[in-house]
């Protein structure tokens, strides 16, 4: 179960807006890099998080450039999970495979400081403030592993391949 | 059941009959990591027991998106690639030979290769017929240890295209079209095939333009059928032996199908900070811009850079309007000496930045000051993308560009042409 406080983001934010080019000689250093995390969405976001708290965001967020230091310094920010209407493909497989869960659910009734709870077993969203409750699609058996086991370089680390059994995965449009 | 070629691609390579949906594990053809995601990917792999490269001649670091650099700690990391790729015998393209996307295109890419890169326009070589696709830099990382990775096939969407592009009209205002009407979202997780007639008269540098933007309408990849085009562009650079005729099927199935009748395109802009923004080049007519860009894996190519020094030819650039050019590659650049283009540009005022991404992601060679705005032939105009999250970033063709270089204003080419 996570739980913790809503930053809400509007619809569009870009892997320039979490991590921007600017701070592309920051990249070796991500602690340093972490500290300007989301700084072209809210400059006060980075300040203002705490460990435990959500990444919430309308349509396409993670859209543009495929570097993986934006979803690592959410993570390092201390955000247990980015809910959103929806995700970019290369920010979303990022994601799992550093070990941050990405939520697709509706996100239009959280509003910026909500409290929420997570229950990630049932997928279910919370809203400790108002009462609201949302489902969040599941993901597809393959991502739900490599997240168990904290991302993809632990899991080819224990497994040394892909465990894909063989067969259809038919969820329409699922982010991979 | 008929196949797209996302389907055929997948299928082949993986061995067995896929269709959209399905999870594939596909050997890769080449994987790629650049300066910016790459020191990430080879310390993972340094720090994990991925640590042996599969495939050393397959795997190729470049060093395009911070040259020559311009920091110290971009240089540690340049290093740091070099000294990998001196200790593994992985592939590597230094300083000057350009963006990775075009070096793959010339030297690499060939129809029916699966391919990754950590690099989101690692689309770009759907030109060629190759279901080519962007990573982070874990994914990447066991790419490079296991020579293989996991995809779901996508669903396609066919995007027809006929008629002819007007004079002045590009490939360039045909996808920015295509993303201004389905949105930077519009093709998230499927694939862009392309087809109809005018695609089968496209030019390799049109389609590689087409294809490299895929993304920004959210896509997996962006795929041309290989055919005669592919054929003649592969012989040109000493590959012809690579080459496979690779069509879908007639009877594949697609998600959905948009028409695109060429004939009606005019110069197309998209306006600051979203690929989907997209307004005609003569509506925004007056919007003084700053500094005009010129280059990139999206536009620049020596076409691009032909028809930028045909405009400018005996001209000069606007004096509140700075030019920056920058070849993709080496081979572009050193073809652009020969036929006089880098003479022409520079004439007209025109400032030469090395083979490489250049201004495009914000670290330097063009960064923007505070209210400035850039008219860019590269891909992003995201809020900050080139340096300043207070500056303004319009993306359009080169012909466009250099039409707006002339006036210091957006410009409809057709007016100066």
């Amino acid at each position: 179960m996570l739980r913790g406080k809503a930053f809400k983001f509007g619809d569009g934010i870009s892997t320039d807006h979490i991590v921007p080019g600017r701070l592309l000689h920051l990249r070796s250093n991500l602690p340093e890099l972490a500290k300007h995390v989301l700084e072209d969405a809210d400059p006060t976001f980075a300040r203002r998080v705490s460990s435990g708290d959500f990444v919430v965001a309308g349509k396409n967020f993670g859209l543009g450039s495929s570097r993986e230091h934006a979803p690592i310094v959410i993570k390092m920010s201390g955000v247990s999970a980015v809910l959103a209407q929806s995700v970019a493909r290369i920010f979303f497989r990022n994601a799992i495979n550093i070990g941050l869960p990405v939520l697709i659910c509706d996100t239009s009734g959280i509003n910026d400081g909500d409290e929420l709870e997570v229950d990630l077993e049932a997928g279910k969203v919370k809203n400790l403030t108002n009462g609201g409750e949302v489902s969040f699609s599941r993901m597809p058996e393959i991502m739900l592993r490599i997240l168990n086991e904290g991302g993809l370089v632990p899991y080819i680390e224990k497994y040394g391949s892909f465990d894909v059994s063989p067969g259809a995965d038919k969820n329409r449009r699922q982010p991979l | 059941m008929g196949k797209t070629l996302a389907e055929k691609i997948l299928s082949d390579r993986s061995g067995t009959e896929v269709c959209a949906g399905d999870i594939v594990i596909a050997p890769l053809d080449l994987v790629f990591v650049q300066d910016s995601t790459g020191p990430l990917t080879l310390r993972l792999l340094k720090e994990s027991n991925l640590n042996a490269i599969c495939n050393p001649e397959k795997s190729i670091l470049f060093i395009d998106h911070s040259v020559p650099s311009p920091a110290k700690e971009l240089s540690n990391d340049h290093a740091f690639l070099r000294s990998f790729a001196g200790e593994t015998g992985v592939v590597l393209s230094d300083t000057g030979e350009g963006v990775c996307h075009q070096v793959v295109a010339e030297s690499f890419a060939a129809p029916g290769n699966v391919i990754v890169g950590a690099d989101s326009h690692t689309v770009t070589a759907g030109a060629l017929g190759a279901f080519a696709t962007g990573m982070g830099s874990t994914d990447v990382a066991v790419a490079l240890a296991l020579g293989k990775t996991w995809f779901r096939v996508p669903e396609t969407v066919r995007i027809v295209v006929h008629g002819r592009l007007a004079k002045g009209v590009y490939a360039k205002d045909l996808i920015l079209h295509l993303i201004g009407q389905i949105g930077a979202d519009g093709a998230t997780y499927e694939a862009l095939e392309f087809g109809g007639e005018t695609v089968g008269e496209m030019t390799m540098p049109e389609r590689l333009t087409i294809a490299n933007m895929a993304v920004e309408a959210g896509a997996k990849v962006g795929l041309f059928p290989s055919d005669g085009v592919t054929k003649g562009y592969l012989e040109s650079r000493g590959r012809g032996e690579q080459y496979v005729a690779l069509q879908p099927d007639a009877d594949a199935t697609y998600e959905r199908t948009i028409e695109i009748d060429a004939a009606w395109l005019e110069p197309t802009v998209a306006k600051p900070h979203t690929v989907d923004n997209i307004a005609l080049a003569k509506e925004l007519k007056g919007v003084p811009i700053a500094q005009v860009f010129i280059g990139t894996c999206t536009n620049g190519r020596l076409d691009d850079l032909r028809i930028a020094a045909g405009i400018l030819q005996g001209r000069i650039r606007h004096p509140g309007t700075r030019l920056v050019v920058a070849p993709a590659s080496k081979e572009i650049l050193l073809a652009a000496i020969a036929e006089g283009y880098i003479t022409t540009l520079v004439e007209a005022g025109a400032t030469i930045v090395p083979p490489g991404c250049a201004a495009c992601l914000g670290v330097h060679q063009g960064v923007l000051g505070d209210g400035e705005a850039c008219l860019s032939t590269a891909n992003r105009n995201f809020k900050g993308r080139m340096g300043n999250p207070d500056a303004f970033v319009y993306l359009a063709s080169p012909a466009t560009a250099a039409a707006t270089a002339i006036r210091g204003e957006i410009t409809d080419p057709r007016e100066v042409l």
